[in-house]
């Protein structure tokens, strides 16, 4: 196989849509390969990490594939990751979902479940549908997005992060909640890209821009 | 703030999109994917393929139809119809599917629903119930009422779930494009999947689909104030305003149509436009 210079590792861990994200890349012209090998992801020159589901199931199969190391490694390298809902919660030190459930610890906080009490029960769980993203920061990957734009989202969990400086955008949804982070290399996002039509693209295409120029 | 989403209804039979006002009457009306692409451009919140395609031996073809439109639409994308066991799932799901919709196989056993949802996750799971009032069908109850067994075996359940009192004002759950007539209530049933994993209700009225004269807005006010997840309200909607009457007065948080966008007498642009003039949380 010839090492492609702008390739993309998208990993696969039995979970989630793969195959919206691998299409949604694929639309805007990026070099993209679905993989579950830890020498691909370490021949690769950027990391996605989609995945809708359970925080728990999320990281046993990262660990069963020997993936979490590698994933943490090239992070802390300087690869450029890009972390969609499950991508994003595991980078966190830990999970409630089903009791207390170690994550990525690449940042340091919480993901934990919406809680409403009030006027606010009547608000549904899961958080399903079109919101907005309010930019706290504007990482380079939203090149030509506005602030305030709707990205789809689906969950049940937020992250509550405890160092502030990373967080990129936040969604009001009862609370306002992160929805958003962005740390140097590392892109995360609690919304789907993938699903949230030209400006979810919009951010795939940067995302690979950004592994160019990397 | 969370949009309220408008989702157009594609009904899908052989590989073609077909919508007619009643069983005999279907017209075909083209492509799944250029239909999709032009609710696409529309600024569609989501779409849902209803799969109706009789033949078993033709039912891969909707993975086809699913695998192409995913190629060339990003929004969320829901099929439903002829989901038997989760293999059919996970295939829908690997070709680019993302909540897939069970009505008859819940009801033929629900704890289809809990095992779905265990493996792929609530988040896809949608349950889809057909409801008609018992009130105003109580001939064709001692007709035709076909109680699965399950719950004739649980007397917990069926203290829970069962209409006892065909003269009690309730729904009752169908199955079969409401020809089937189940006993179950149909707001308990919604709390039962809710309970079992559900991720998301897909509410038809049955009395109202395809009628034009709008939501059974008790019927979904009902469901919608009885869970905690997200209800999509579903048949009979003929105009704008029943739009907005779903969202308002059925509290749902998001209304499904198909004829009114499909024969085009309106967009969903302009669905949304209207919806945000009331004062409605759409995304434009």
């Amino acid at each position: 196989m010839v090492k492609s210079k702008t390739m993309i590792a998208i990993v696969d861990y039995g979970m989630g849509n793969i195959r919206s994200v691998e299409k949604g890349f694929a639309k805007v012209g990026a070099d993209v390969r679905i993989t579950s090998d830890p020498k691909i992801i370490a021949d690769a020159k950027g990391i996605v990490l989609p995945g809708v589901g359970a925080f728990r199931d999320c990281m046993k199969n990262l660990d069963n594939l020997k993936l979490l190391d590698s994933i943490v490694k090239e992070i802390q390298k300087g690869k450029p990751y890009l972390g969609i809902c499950l991508g994003l919660q595991i980078l966190f030190t830990e999970s409630e979902e089903f009791g207390i459930c170690k994550g990525l610890d690449v940042f340091k906080g919480k993901v934990v479940k919406f809680r409403f009490e009030g006027n606010q029960q009547l608000l549904k769980i899961p958080h399903m549908g079109w919101n907005t993203v309010k930019l706290v920061r504007k990482p380079p990957i939203f090149d030509g997005i506005q602030d305030n734009s709707y990205f789809y989202f689906v969950h049940s969990f937020y992250v509550a992060s405890e160092e502030k400086t990373i967080v990129a955008g936040t969604t009001d949804y009862g609370m306002e909640f992160t929805s958003m982070v962005w740390k140097d290399n590392v892109f995360a996002t609690q919304f789907h890209p993938e699903k949230s039509q030209n400006l979810g693209l919009q951010i795939l295409k940067g995302f690979g821009e950004f592994v160019k120029k990397a | 703030m969370l949009a309220k989403r408008i989702i157009p209804c594609l009904d899908v039979r052989d590989g073609r999109v077909v919508k007619g006002v009643n069983f005999v009457n279907i017209r075909d009306a083209g492509d799944p994917v250029d239909n999709a692409i032009f609710y696409d451009e529309q600024g569609a919140d989501e779409l849902v393929f209803l799969d109706i395609t009789a033949s078993h031996e033709k039912r891969k073809i909707i993975l086809d139809v699913v695998e192409k439109t995913a190629t060339d639409v990003f929004m969320p994308l829901t099929v439903g119809g002829g989901i038997k066991i989760l293999d059919d799932i996970r295939d829908l799901l690997n070709a680019g599917c993302d909540k897939v919709s069970i009505n008859t196989t819940a009801v033929n056993n629900p704890e289809f629903i809990k095992a779905a949802a265990e493996r792929f996750g609530s988040q896809c799971i949608v349950v889809a119930i057909d409801a008609k009032r018992v009130h105003d069908s109580r001939f064709e109850i001692d007709q035709k009422r076909e109680v699965p067994e399950w719950l004739n075996a649980s007397s917990e359940l069926k203290q829970r779930l069962f209409i006892e009192n065909p003269s009690e004002k309730a729904w009752e759950v169908y199955t079969h494009g409401g020809r089937r007539p189940k006993g179950i209530n149909a707001v308990e049933w919604a709390k039962y999947m809710e309970e079992l994993g559900a991720g998301e209700i897909l509410l038809t009225s049955m009395d109202r689909d395809g009628t034009k004269e709008g939501f059974d807005l008790e019927l979904t006010r009902a469901i919608s104030e009885s869970v905690s997840i997200p209800v999509i309200a579903s048949g009979g909607v003929g105009n704008l305003e029943h739009l907005y009457e779903g969202i308002s007065i059925g509290k749902a948080d998001a209304v499904l149509a198909a004829s009114i966008f499909h024969y085009r007498e309106y967009t969903v642009k302009q669905a949304k436009e209207y919806l945000k003039d009331k004062g409605v949380a759409v995304r434009l």
